[in-house]
């Protein structure tokens, strides 16, 4: 079965916001943004995923689950119930929308690995792997059951629909956040499905993406390598859990994991001084399989920053613009201006060169 | 004298209307085809191997050489070669020998596998206009230690970039190198170490290798001679258990297993070794491939694929199943004369390629026949390169063991769940 899947298949827009200073600003932004590329979708997936939404429950991890029907929510419960303190549980608040007739069941949960484990291969592991853990077995594991968001004081809010529909049933507007990341989706050969949306997230890694990784086969392949489980079948998983082996898994910072993964040309990294030329061969080489070919734009959020970045030769677009202590990002520097009509500077960056954004503090 | 009962496999033919007797054909032939009859040429078409040198070189185009067309009785089981080998035996007593790899119609897994091209969704990229690379970091000059250690010493060790540990070939699985003395002259009997015209007969296995451990102490011998400078492979005959050897190579320390498939090319071998032996690269790196990520150590090693690649596409299906690089032997001796006649083993070779009369020898220009093997591997790069274009792709490394980029047409379920890949159409 691990070669033969139907691989999904997706054009897109996306947008991002961090404010460096922390602030916290309500999701009507990011809606706004959104809205204004809604020709980069079609109405088969958007989402949203937003940081700093849960200062109350901030050392918990927050579950977002989605359940096709009863049977899948009681397995998946029973294995969270059986290795996590459940600190809350509720239905995911969600609005009627009129261009959104079904949906699936949508849990929250707010959990703490006990450090008890029931089962003695999971005994060792830190709390972080845990979670990759859990996330890996109910979504490969648990028919129905899809955890589509499992990082700290961090949410993902996603399904099929345009991105202001998805904003409404959501009521995304009532989230305050101080990185904010949007997407809308334009799939090309799969019905659409509500885990299919972006972003996609792993602990408080999310990414929403724009293109279609053309090394999507080796990438996956090396992924399995190191025990990941590719379920969705959608490049933009591959992403996610790059990032996730190389930053967490393997130590790299932001910069040297998105140089692996869009790695310079040899023909550059031929003319750098001997140490750097050393240095990037090396990455090129122990990183090869990992190299993300074929366009892409991506934003990756996490806890400490945003980073925007593109393919080796900028096949997809991305515009930076920065204003105060504010950082937007966009497939479209229209959709930017839509929220921020004077930003102090607006620039596309170059191909490769990853736009990383820390907070200050 | 004896005439044998193993007919012709081909008929020389000169027409002697255009042939102006320049004796051309005579000086060419390596296996005495032609003589002189005082009038004209005359022919033992005994001998010939349908190498072509005299086709080449006859002025005229007096000369052409056809398939015998006289047959034993047709038979689907008893086929012309099973009776003319047991013939040649019962007339010698002896092992029947063949040289390149095996030309029976054993299925060409190559052929059924198509490459993805891209459209709309992610583009393709122009390899004329955009950067595309090839770089591959593994050695490029490698030396050899085989089971015989002809010629193995310290400085021979460092000469190269890595050091090759030969346990087998794809053309002759478990059985030693086999260099007749017809073929040790002075110059070779140096670089070997042993008399001249003394056959360098290489033992089945290396004497000092009867497991895998044995193979550690090696691996890590060779490096300790050459200081940890230069990675060490180890090439293996592709054979059943393949996947299983590799691993276990792989975790004796090779930084390299090269993997030689069943039609891979040979100076000389029994035929019926050649032709029976062995499975299909295709397979052998599908599953060597596979085992070493289940593994978790594929990482740990490069793979280099061989035997049987004849195009830049068969090196391109055979990364994308899982190779780092690919070798070539057979094509490469075709930039410089050979016809894969097969008939390496008798010294005779009259491109001057796989012989040491030094009348054929000289033949080969090293010169010119260098330029020539640099002009294939560049049109193959410049072909590599519209191919991971087409695929969407800007280095060789996304290509790498990337199966989702190949599909299968008319293979049956279990050999793509083998190799891993996805019929056409899905």
């Amino acid at each position: 079965m691990s070669h033969d899947f139907q691989k999904d298949i997706s054009g897109c827009g996306l947008a991002g916001i961090i404010n460096k200073d922390g602030k916290r600003v309500s999701g009507s932004f990011m809606i706004k943004c959104m809205c204004l590329m809604n020709d980069r979708g079609n109405g088969l997936g958007a989402g949203f995923a937003a940081y700093g939404i849960y200062p109350e429950y901030k050392d918990l991890y927050a579950f977002h689950v989605m359940y096709d029907e009863l049977g899948a929510q009681r397995d998946a419960e029973e294995y969270i119930k059986k290795n996590y303190h459940i600190e809350k549980k509720e239905p995911i608040p969600t609005a009627p929308v009129a261009g959104i007739t079904i949906s699936p069941m949508l849990w929250r949960y707010f959990v703490r690995p006990l450090s008890e484990r029931s089962e003695r291969e999971t005994a060792g592991l830190q709390d972080d792997d845990f979670v990759v853990r859990t996330v890996m077995k109910i979504n490969s594991e648990v028919d129905g059951a899809y955890v589509f968001s499992s990082g700290k004081n961090m949410g993902v809010f996603k399904g099929v629909g345009m991105p202001g529909e998805i904003a409404r049933f959501f009521r995304i507007e009532e989230y305050e956040g101080y990185i904010w990341t949007g997407h809308t989706r334009f799939p090309t050969n799969t019905p659409g499905w509500w885990g299919g949306a972006h972003p996609f997230t792993l602990l408080d890694w999310s990414i929403v993406h724009n293109g279609e990784i053309s090394s999507y086969g080796i990438n996956k392949r090396y992924l399995e390598m190191y025990g990941y489980k590719l379920t969705l079948l959608t490049d933009t998983e591959v992403v996610a859990y790059l990032f996730d082996l190389l930053v967490r898994k393997h130590g790299l910072d932001v910069l040297t994991a998105c140089t692996a993964l869009a790695a310079p040309f040899w023909k550059r990294i031929d003319e750098m001084d001997e140490n750097a030329k050393n240095t990037m061969a090396a990455l090129r080489m122990v990183y090869g399989s990992a190299l993300m070919n074929g366009p892409f734009s991506i934003l990756f959020g996490h806890s400490r920053g945003l980073v925007g970045f593109n393919d080796r030769i900028k096949l997809r677009p991305l515009v930076a613009a920065t204003k105060g202590k504010s950082v937007y990002m966009a497939s479209e520097e229209s959709a930017i201006r839509e929220i921020c009509p004077n930003p102090e500077k607006v620039w596309a960056p170059k191909a490769g060169e990853p736009v990383i954004v820390e907070l200050e503090s | 004298m004896f005439k044998s009962l193993a007919p012709p496999e081909f008929l020389a033919k000169i027409d002697q209307i255009k042939c102006i007797k320049c004796k051309r054909c005579i000086q060419n032939c390596g296996w005495s085809v032609y003589s002189w009859g005082g009038d004209k040429v005359l022919i033992d078409t005994y001998k010939c191997v349908n190498c072509l040198r005299c086709y080449h070189y006859c002025p005229e185009e007096a000369i052409t050489i056809e398939d015998n067309p006289v047959r034993f009785r047709s038979n689907a089981n008893w086929g012309f070669y099973n009776i003319r080998n047991i013939k040649r035996q019962a007339e010698t007593g002896g092992i029947p020998l063949t040289g390149m790899g095996s030309d029976m119609p054993y299925p060409v897994i190559f052929d059924n596998l198509l490459l993805d091209a891209c459209q709309v969704t992610n583009p393709s990229i122009d390899p004329l206009r955009e950067p595309m690379e090839l770089r591959t970091y593994l050695g490029n000059v490698i030396v050899q230690v085989a089971s015989g250690r002809f010629g193995v010493n310290a400085d021979y060790l460092n000469a190269g970039v890595a050091v090759e540990i030969k346990i087998g070939q794809g053309a002759k699985p478990g059985i030693g190198g086999h260099l007749p003395g017809e073929k040790i002259p002075l110059d070779i009997a140096k670089t070997r170490m042993i008399p001249v015209g003394t056959d360098a007969l290489s033992p089945a296995p290396q004497h000092d290798i009867y497991s895998i451990e044995d193979l550690r102490q090696l691996i890590f011998a060779i490096k300790e001679a050459t200081n940890y400078t230069k990675p060490v492979s180890v090439k293996i005959a592709a054979v059943h258990n393949v996947a299983a050897i590799a691993s276990g190579i792989v975790r004796a320390g090779a930084d390299i297993v090269y993997i030689d498939g069943f039609r891979g090319g040979t100076g000389a071998a029994p035929v019926i070794i050649r032709d029976h032996l062995g499975i299909p690269i295709e397979h052998a790196l599908a599953a060597v491939d596979e085992r070493l990520r289940q593994e978790g150590i594929r990482n740990e090693a490069s793979i280099i694929a061989a035997g049987g690649i004849r195009s830049s596409a068969d090196a391109a299906k055979a990364i994308a199943l899982g190779a780092d690089a690919i070798a070539i032997g057979t094509a490469a001796l075709i930039t410089m004369g050979c016809t894969v006649c097969g008939k390496c083993y008798t010294g005779n070779c009259s491109w001057g390629i796989t012989t040491q009369r030094p009348e054929l020898t000289v033949r080969l220009d090293p010169e010119v026949y260098a330029e020539r093997l640099i002009n294939m591997i560049h049109a193959w790069s410049h072909e590599l390169k519209e191919i991971l274009g087409a695929l969407g792709v800007n280095a060789i490394e996304s290509l790498r063991g990337s199966r989702e980029r190949l599909r299968g047409v008319g293979l049956d379920n279990q050999t793509l769940d083998i190799l891993g890949v996805k019929p056409t159409g899905r």
